[in-house]
């Protein structure tokens, strides 16, 4: 591929955004474009002033350490008109253990039951499949227990860039 | 009935106590334990009556309860060895400990919620590629049918070394989840696809064999891997998803 020029390389980017199926990060994008991350970043802010400035019906979001682009929450209603069934936002018991997770992590299964009072192996394999939490390792006890954490695809769901921005917990 | 609420609508028995507390409007340093006591098992009574299972997990709250009550209610045994006068330990201290730590779990998953809410107004540009996991519960696509993948596997172990004399070495105990790991280092090496024989080393034994298969449809089953088959009969490939 011949070298970008600059408009071309931020259409080039444009273009991946809108055909990526998850967040692209700047270090996935400067592969992609053979740009610089400084340039790639800068053409990313570019990109997101125009959809703001011309009102588009996207925007440029960052999750985890990814871009990408998304509807603008004003025009959900039509979102919603279009897909019938919204996806679901998960039960009451998975964000608990979601939560003790994420501040906690990384943590067995009998630690997360000792906070909730209840069992969650279920729950932990549900977790598991939809890839918010992922084992990390083991814990250096008997009987060596799974460790479990949080996932890039955590941040996503709840539109999070990393753990810090998790509030504090009450004291 | 004294109150009403909606059954089985708790997370487990300390969100049902710390329900109690707050509408009771109690004190949680000072919980009259008698009283949420019989609070709780009037709870528990309530949902038998109408055949709601009650876990063990309710139970156990229920006899920790009133282990707490008795000890709360019994003057403290006499200190021994004329120690200074320590003030007994409070029993219920333990309780209120985990209470606020499950409450502080539980505002953190209420934050959590709303986040989720805001993100789902925010929808990204919907899945066209099957060969992507995006969380929703579809089943995966299967690009191989699984008879196709039993026939792999029939020609694997044909190819296997079955002659008498092979020498039985140590059996080495491998997990299928072990063999998920050592798969999906294999394919981050090679982000091309590798073809579903090379998962299976000629001198593997039959149970090496049988857990690796085991290992590939468990990480089809939760989307990490994808199999195709590029052209029919040709070579099953194993891609990274």
């Amino acid at each position: 591929m011949s070298v970008l020029f600059p408009e071309e390389a931020k259409a080039a980017i444009e273009c991946l955004l809108f055909v990526a199926v998850k967040p692209l990060s700047i270090a996935e994008l400067t592969e992609l474009v053979g740009l610089p991350a400084d340039d790639v970043q800068e053409l990313l802010v570019q990109l997101g002033q125009e959809y703001n400035r011309n009102k588009h019906g996207f925007h440029l979001t960052r999750v985890g350490n990814g871009y990408r682009l998304c509807t603008r929450p004003e025009y959900y209603p039509y979102v919603e008109k279009l897909n019938k069934s919204g996806p679901t936002g998960l039960s009451a018991a998975a964000l608990e253990t979601l939560a003790i997770i994420a501040y906690k992590q990384p943590i067995t299964r009998g630690e997360i039951e000792l906070i909730r009072g209840v069992k969650v192996d279920r729950l932990l394999t549900n977790l598991m499949e939809r890839g918010l939490i992922k084992e990390v390792g083991r814990k250096e006890v008997p009987g060596r227990p799974i460790l479990y954490g949080t996932t890039e695809q955590f941040l996503w769901h709840f539109g999070l860039r990393d753990l810090a921005e998790l509030p504090e917990l009450e004291e | 009935m004294s109150y009403r609420v909606k059954l089985d609508a708790f997370e487990g028995p300390l969100d049902l106590l710390l329900h109690l507390i707050e509408k009771e409007e109690i004190d949680i340093y000072d919980i009259p334990i008698a009283h949420i006591t019989q609070q709780y098992l009037q709870y528990l009574a309530t949902m038998q009556e109408l055949d709601l299972e009650v876990t063990s997990d309710f139970l156990v709250m229920a006899a920790t309860l009133l282990e707490i009550k008795a000890r709360w209610l019994l003057p403290s045994p006499p200190a021994s060895g004329g120690e200074e006068n320590v003030p007994p330990a409070d029993p219920r201290e333990e309780l209120v400990e985990r209470l606020l730590e499950y409450k502080r779990y539980k505002e953190a998953a209420e934050y959590l919620r709303q986040r989720e809410e805001q993100m789902r107004h925010c929808v990204p540009r919907p899945v066209t590629d099957i060969l992507v996991a995006d969380g929703l519960n579809q089943m995966p696509q299967l690009q191989v049918s699984l008879p196709e993948l039993i026939k792999a596997l029939r020609d694997v172990l044909a190819r296997m070394n079955q002659s008498e004399e092979a020498m039985e070495l140590e059996r080495e105990k491998i997990t299928v989840a072990q063999k998920m790991g050592e798969i999906l280092d294999q394919i981050a090496i090679n982000r091309r696809g590798l073809a579903f024989s090379e998962f299976f080393s000629p001198r593997a034994s039959k149970l090496e064999v049988v857990v690796t298969f085991l290992a590939l449809l468990e990480l089809i089953r939760r989307r990490r891997v994808v199999v195709r088959q590029g052209q029919l009969f040709g070579p099953i490939m194993v891609y990274p998803v």
